[in-house]
């Protein structure tokens, strides 16, 4: 029972970025750019609030007020996720250049620009930064006794971060404006037919920035997220969390409810791969030299599978990817 | 003072390369429909984007209500009141009929859209206009003449009080296009001003006031409509005399060529057959057409015939041995051409050179290839004969981009490699559409051609004019099945439009769940 409360506790930590990072991706092709550098966005949004909360880390502001603390992380992140997405809405939007040639050079650059930034500020070879521990919010304060957890409290409060229910806000808040809003019913029209939004006067322009800059911000703040979730700390790397999120967008067909499910799932067979070896009824492969390396394949091969039998029937809007040229007919 | 809504005066617009519209004046009364007529290329829509704000012009001024305007974007337009339907619709597919009329306008409070509000107000205009739609509906669901009305209310939602129609009844029914005339009479009478761009000249004589034509980029002149023929207004738009009538030649009806057994083919867009056990010859020296409505099966059918779809059930039979699964290369060496329906996905590489593009299904060939190196001479000469017999017009020659070429010029090309090869049987699927008149009569021509030589030609068409007019027999298809045999010289438009909306059925072609025939 401790063991299974321990996967749906940790399950959910990791859903956390994985969903508000599909969330992210969803603008943007909704708004009709493919956002291929949420990996990049996402070590961007993780290097910057992580270098910012270490400067925090011994302050009195962050001994007072730890959780106003984290928060202030999680702004940082979101901005420097936007600006950093902003290039390649610039260079997609502006110069129409190849969506995805674009995304993928920001991906090669986050994770360089991350070990240099790092290195220069902490010292040669100090690639990790570490997560100060008053980010992590104990299941004291909610009042429980941490030698004695139910499984309640074991699923939700044992690995609790501020990131979790901001998530849960984000959500809600994303599919009020998607289906609700003026700007969401453009946001949309634009990544289906944007020369039907712009020949009733939306500016497709200013909707597809939009659309990258939510991204970006969304992108950050679960780089974030996915540090937090990562233990000890952020040493430059979101071990392709960032591309696994675009599958749950597409697993997810592009829409807030199933990109939750989606989420789940996949931070479901994560989890088992990292926990694999305390999961007793699962075999070891002790005899087959590196064996304890083939369940943290699982959540990849998961992702092909599933990606080979539902991306057939998935409906991406129709016109992302395709840069939007005002004159073209 | 004048009674012009809208004046624009000695309208100039340059594109790198050409004129598209040159010292063009069009006035437009209140409560007039104004038809704006002119082959593909003469800058009529150019005009429209220009008055839609969708471009600007180099030269000339607009004036609206007497009053001098500048348009700089689909906006101002529609803040002065113009609205337009596009020839593509702009519709987003997957947002419901109620979300695609009120975006960019929608009623909305702190940036929530009060749906409940909107939805009000589009009942209380479909109910004024008698124009009925379901508001919850998705665009994907409905039909095209569905789709169509759905652009019309969006520009009565934005209480537009000049409509333009971008060449509305392409993709219309013969009673889909009356009931459109009969709306637009209605919102003339309104006072409404309409303007109505077309290249069919029927519908200017049956529902316009004036009449403004144009060619190659220049005004030819303003006409009453009253006053004119439908021959002087084809001469004021191509500058020479054009035939309406196909000549035949008398000619007997030669050997079986084609025959297509109880073929049935499964539809890609739905779970329903796209052509359900349908069933017909085609002999030498007779054009067979095969009309209805767009979506009905026929492109399917020409894609079974070709090979481009496999047959789920039945046969096709082509000179007396069964080709229902030969390879689409087999087909064509037997002697099957084939002008597809959409000429830049099917018919042609745009980026290759027109001489390549002419060698297409033949490089193969002995004169065009030696131990699979292309033999680039025996190509330019050969591209060079066709270019001079088919009169294909291109920039640069044999090495022309056809990307750059016209569509007629393209179509022409196409025509040029299929019929060059001397087939038994020339599939030609819509080879006219978006054509002028000019050009729409030199494929004729070349349609009949093929079939006084002997051979057998099979035409797909949704053009009404074109299925009168060329061919021997017509077979009707409504939802996949053939519904009726007619010949030309024995029926009217409004038969065949009974036949193509499904009201009438022949009772020879029952329905295939009716039992067997």
């Amino acid at each position: 029972m401790n063991v299974l409360g321990d996967i749906l506790s940790l399950t959910i930590i990791f859903t956390v970025p994985l969903l508000l990072v599909a969330l992210g991706g969803m603008f943007s092709e909704r708004s009709g750019v493919v956002n291929i550098a949420l990996e990049g966005i996402m070590v961007i949004g993780a290097l910057v609030s992580f270098l910012y909360m270490s400067k925090i880390r011994d302050s009195a502001f962050a001994a007072a007020t730890p959780v106003l603390a984290t928060l202030t992380g999680v702004a940082v992140a979101a901005v420097a996720g936007m600006v950093f997405a902003l290039l390649l809405a610039f260079a997609s939007i502006h110069l129409k250049a190849d969506q995805t040639i674009g995304g993928t050079a920001l991906n090669m650059f986050a994770p360089a620009f991350a070990i240099l930034l790092t290195w220069t500020i902490q010292g040669q070879g100090q690639t990790a930064i570490y997560t100060p521990p008053w980010a992590r919010i104990s299941p004291t304060v909610f009042g429980a006794d941490l030698q004695n957890l139910n499984f309640f409290q074991r699923v939700f409060l044992k690995e609790f971060f501020i990131t979790t229910p901001l998530a849960i806000f984000i959500l809600i808040l994303v599919i009020i404006v998607l289906y609700k809003t003026k700007f969401g019913l453009r946001l949309r029209s634009c990544g289906e037919h944007p020369q039907a939004a712009d020949s009733v006067g939306v500016n497709v322009y200013f909707m597809r920035y939009a659309g990258v800059g939510i991204s970006g911000l969304l992108g950050g703040i679960g780089g974030f997220a996915y540090a937090l979730a990562a233990g000890a700390g952020f040493s430059a790397t979101v071990s392709g969390y960032g591309f696994l999120a675009l599958a749950v967008m597409i697993f997810g067909n592009w829409k807030p409810l199933r990109i939750v499910g989606a989420a789940s799932l996949f931070a479901f067979f994560k989890v088992i791969s990292a926990m694999a070896t305390a999961i007793p009824f699962l075999p070891s492969f002790q005899k087959i030299s590196g064996g304890e390396y083939i369940y943290l394949m699982v959540p990849y091969v998961v992702t092909m599978i599933v990606l080979a039998f539902t991306s057939k029937r998935s409906r991406a809007p129709k016109a992302s990817g395709i840069p939007y040229d005002k004159g073209a007919r | 003072m004048s009674d012009y809504v809208v004046e624009m005066l000695h309208i100039t617009k340059d594109f790198p390369g050409v004129k598209a519209n040159d010292d063009i004046t069009l006035q437009l009364k209140k409560g007039e429909i104004h038809a704006l007529l002119g082959e593909n290329g003469a800058g009529k829509s150019t005009l429209m984007s220009v008055l839609f704000g969708l471009y600007q012009p180099d030269g000339g001024h607009i004036k609206i209500r007497a009053k001098e305007v500048k348009i700089n974007n689909p906006n101002d337009a529609n803040a002065l009141g113009i609205g337009m339907v596009h020839q593509h619709f702009k519709l987003v597919e997957v947002f419901t009929v109620l979300d695609n009329i009120i975006l960019g306008a929608e009623p909305a409070k702190a940036g929530f859209i009060q749906r409940s509000d909107a939805k009000k107000r589009l009942e209380k205009i479909s109910k004024q206009y008698g124009l009925r739609v379901e508001p919850d509906a998705l665009i994907e669901d409905i039909s095209v003449g569905m789709q169509q009305r759905v652009e019309i209310l969006k520009m009565l939602y934005r209480e537009n009080e000049i409509l333009i129609f971008d060449e509305p009844t392409a993709v219309l029914t013969p009673q889909e296009i009356e009931e459109l005339m009969v709306i637009m009479r209605n919102f003339a009478k309104e006072g409404k001003s309409i303007l109505f761009i077309t290249h069919k000249l029927n519908e200017i004589m049956a529902v316009a006031d004036r009449c403004t034509v144009l060619r190659k980029g220049c005004l030819v002149g303003t006409v009453e409509v009253k006053n004119i023929t439908k021959e002087q207004l084809s001469k004021m738009m191509v500058g020479r005399d054009i035939n309406f009538t196909v000549k035949k030649k008398q000619i007997g009806k030669g050997n079986k060529i084609l025959e297509v057994k109880h073929l049935t083919i499964a539809s890609r867009l739905h779970k329903n057959n796209a052509v359900k056990d349908v069933s017909f010859d085609v002999y030498g020296g007779e054009i067979v057409c095969i009309a209805g409505i767009d979506g009905n099966g026929q492109t399917e059918l020409g894609y079974g015939i070709i090979g481009l779809e496999k047959a789920a059930s039945g046969d096709i039979v082509f000179k007396g041995k069964t080709i229902t699964k030969s390879a689409i290369k087999k087909r064509e060496t037997e002697g099957l051409s084939h002008i597809p329906e959409d000429r830049h996905k099917y018919g042609l590489i745009l980026d290759y050179s027109l001489e390549e593009n002419l060698v297409l299904a033949r490089y193969r060939q002995k004169d065009f290839q030696k131990g699979g190196f292309i033999r680039f001479k025996n190509i330019r000469t050969y591209a060079k004969k066709l270019i001079e017999n088919y009169d294909i017009r291109c920039g640069q020659g044999a090495v022309t981009k056809v990307r750059s070429m016209s569509g007629g010029n393209q179509q022409k090309a196409i025509v040029a490699r299929e019929i060059d090869k001397q087939p038994d049987l020339l599939l030609a699927v819509q080879p006219t559409r978006g054509l002028d008149v000019g050009a729409i009569e030199y494929i004729h021509e070349r349609l009949v051609e093929v079939r006084d030589s002997g051979r057998a030609v099979l035409l797909i068409s949704l053009e009404l004019d074109e299925v009168m007019n060329v061919p021997d027999r017509i077979l009707v298809m409504y939802e996949g099945e053939i519904v009726a045999e007619l010949t030309p010289e024995q029926t009217t438009v409004e038969e065949m439009g009974l036949y193509m909306s499904g009201v009438k059925r022949q009772p020879r072609f029952r329905k295939a769940t009716e039992g067997l025939r």
